[in-house]
């Protein structure tokens, strides 16, 4: 019976485990094995640290990932406050239908791709796009406005794109919040303010955090967004990644950027979780 | 029972691999570019031949890159260009050499073919035959920046804030001949290109404040000029021909330096495994008639001898009206890239696209 348990428990953990195993730790291997190869020659090789030494030497490629973890890290802010009251709203301030009707409504967006969504943005943005026509017709302004190509149009963008991620979690989190306790801390004499500091802002840090770590990967791992609405400065470490790939055929110099992108990712987050005197298990509980 | 279900699957699986490598009918994956492969080119070849086709559109990066993630697999018959060929197959070996005696080379202007079969040989096989080619120079609204006659033009004042061109190997190309120098005579010496390669990549960053964005795919390109935001740009000819069908002030101009010029060919991947149906197709849509048919779906002339009798007048006058007969003579013909050049032009295009 036991071992019947045993050959069960190893069967159901086989999907995963190969999931995992084939998916995610073999190519990590396999990338950080290329991106230990420097090219000496034609079609020669070494293994050596140069493509991480070029990384850190380089000054171009540390800011490249600097203004993109700040540009994601302000995503992200930008998010969560837009975020919280909707989902606040939906959690709390109704019910029923409504309620359904509401949390759809920020769903139906994710229905179409994330290039349509982009293409979208670009039609309203553009200097002869829609907002600056009407901006024109209302007589607010004299000429054509440029919207597009400068990182706004790229926090746009993020912003809208990552909505959902943060608005699920949030949802998920304040639903569980008894209206009672919500109650009792305005009987207790609490205002608006110290009610969200003390009781529903402390209530929904699971739901935070998680939707911020969530937030900040797709901002920091996205390409499409800011190639597409960005400008002539707008280097996005994504795009950096692909050129190697693709454009230069450095596989070496983009795997080390692409190692660098994991670690530097998930210090960053590591960081903000102690800092913020989070944990990965209290978020997870 | 188990014995004889085996038995029969062993021959099941005989069967399919005999069958694969026996049967006349193939199916040919192309790696191709947009409008080399048009539907009813493809429909007139898989009835003629009873090959099927299936076309995959790429561009020449993303062909390397994907033919070298394999080692020259998952495709059997590619199309880059022929400066990309001797660079690529020496540092990653991702083609096969042409059996040229299965090749008809009757269908073929000679001249393009002796070109294209110089630059892709490699240690004394060759490994590419030419398609189409084209060139890429200006498109330019003449009626708002008329004054545009050259990549440096660009730079101008007059036009500041409405220019735009990519950030690729073409645009460093061009603005070097613009400003007199030659990059294509220093492809062979490293110091010497890194130097050229400074000089445009000073000239691009004081240049920058005056483009409107950089492009990055065709159809950015297009909506970018027909709405007006942009009145001149780097890009294809027949981009700008295009573009003229809608706006006849829109068109593409051969610049001053020359215009530069392409060819994409015909390569075997190293482990492509239908080389027959390969050559069938490169033999069938070189015959002039389907030459033609290429032409009027690509918008550029293909190497085939005789298909531009066949080739539609309007699209011949604009060529005509791009390129007078010393513009032809101007074309600077792509050499193949020598193996290592990318590393330097890459930094030139970072720190350009980086810079403030």
């Amino acid at each position: 019976m036991r071992a019947e348990a045993k050959l069960g428990l190893a069967l159901l953990l086989t999907p995963l485990l190969m999931w995992l195993s084939l998916l995610i730790f073999i190519p990590h291997v396999d990338v950080f094995l290329v991106s230990l190869r420097e090219r000496v020659g034609v079609g020669q090789y070494q293994i050596s640290f140069a493509n991480y030494l070029t990384f850190f030497q380089e000054p171009l490629y540390l800011w490249t990932f600097l203004r993109t973890a700040v540009m994601s890290s302000l995503a992200t802010v930008m998010t969560l406050i837009i975020a919280f009251p909707v989902s606040y709203y939906i959690a709390k301030m109704i019910k029923g239908r409504a309620q359904s009707a509401l949390f759809l409504l920020c769903l139906v967006p994710f229905w179409v791709s994330e290039l349509v969504r982009t293409f979208g943005w670009m039609i309203l943005l553009r200097e002869t796009g829609v907002i600056s026509n009407v901006l024109q017709y209302l007589g607010l302004v004299d000429g054509p406005v440029e919207m597009l190509y400068n990182d706004g149009a790229i926090m746009i963008g993020l912003v809208y794109t990552s909505m959902l991620f943060m608005v699920v979690p949030l949802v998920t989190t304040l639903e569980s919040l008894p209206d009672e306790v919500i109650e009792a801390g305005y009987d207790l004499g609490g205002n608006g303010i110290s009610v969200l500091r003390e009781i529903i802002v402390p209530h929904a840090m699971p739901g935070i955090v998680s939707g911020c770590i969530v937030v900040f990967m797709l901002s920091l791992g996205n390409y499409l967004t800011p190639t597409m609405l960005g400008g002539k400065e707008s280097l996005w470490f994504t795009e950096l990644i692909y050129s190697q790939f693709i454009v230069r055929f450095n596989w070496e110099l983009g795997a080390a950027f692409g190692f660098m992108l994991l670690i530097l990712s998930s210090a960053i987050v590591w960081g903000m979780l102690k800092l913020t005197g989070q944990s990965l298990e209290k978020t997870m509980g | 029972m188990t014995k004889q279900s085996f038995a029969i699957s062993a021959a099941v699986t005989v069967a399919l691999m005999g069958g694969a490598t026996v049967a006349n009918a193939d199916t040919l994956r192309l790696l191709t570019w947009g409008g080399y492969a048009p539907e009813d080119v493809v429909a007139k070849f898989e009835a003629e031949t009873g090959h099927t086709v299936k076309v995959t559109k790429s561009n020449n990066e993303e062909m390397i890159a994907k033919l070298r993630a394999t080692g020259g697999g998952g495709f059997d018959l590619a199309q880059p260009s022929q400066d990309r060929i001797a660079g690529p197959q020496e540092e990653f070996g991702i083609y096969k050499p042409m059996d040229m005696s299965k090749i008809d080379m009757s269908l073929f202007i000679p001249s393009m073919l002796e070109a294209t079969k110089g630059n892709t040989t490699v240690g004394g096989d060759v490994y590419g035959v030419p398609h189409v080619w084209g060139t890429s120079g200006l498109v330019v609204d003449t009626a708002n920046a008329g004054m545009v006659k050259d990549y440096t033009d660009l730079c101008g004042a007059d036009v500041a804030g409405k220019v735009s061109y990519r950030l690729k190997r073409p645009t460093l190309i061009g603005f070097a001949f613009s400003m007199g120098l030659d990059p294509f005579a220093a492809y062979g010496d490293e110091a010497a290109y890194t130097d050229i390669m400074s000089q445009v990549e000073a000239k691009l960053i004081e240049c920058k404040p005056g483009v409107k964005t950089y492009w990055g795919g065709g159809d950015e390109l297009m909506g970018l000029l027909r709405s007006g935001e942009v009145v001149a740009s780097m890009a294809w000819d027949t981009g700008g021909w295009k573009l003229n069908d809608d706006n006849a002030d829109i068109t593409f101009v051969a610049p001053a330096a020359g215009a530069l010029g392409w060819v994409d060919t015909f390569v075997l991947p190293a482990k492509g495994k239908a080389d027959d149906a390969a050559y069938a197709w490169i033999n069938f849509v070189m015959q002039p008639e389907v030459a033609a048919m290429i032409t009027a779906a690509a918008g550029n002339f293909t190497a085939s001898d005789g298909a531009a009798e066949f080739a539609d007048d309007a699209l011949k006058a604009k060529y005509q009206a791009s390129f007078p007969q010393e513009a032809i003579d101007n074309i600077k013909w792509y050499p193949p890239v020598p193996a290592g050049l990318e590393a330097i032009e890459g930094g030139v295009l970072d720190r350009v696209k980086a810079a403030n």
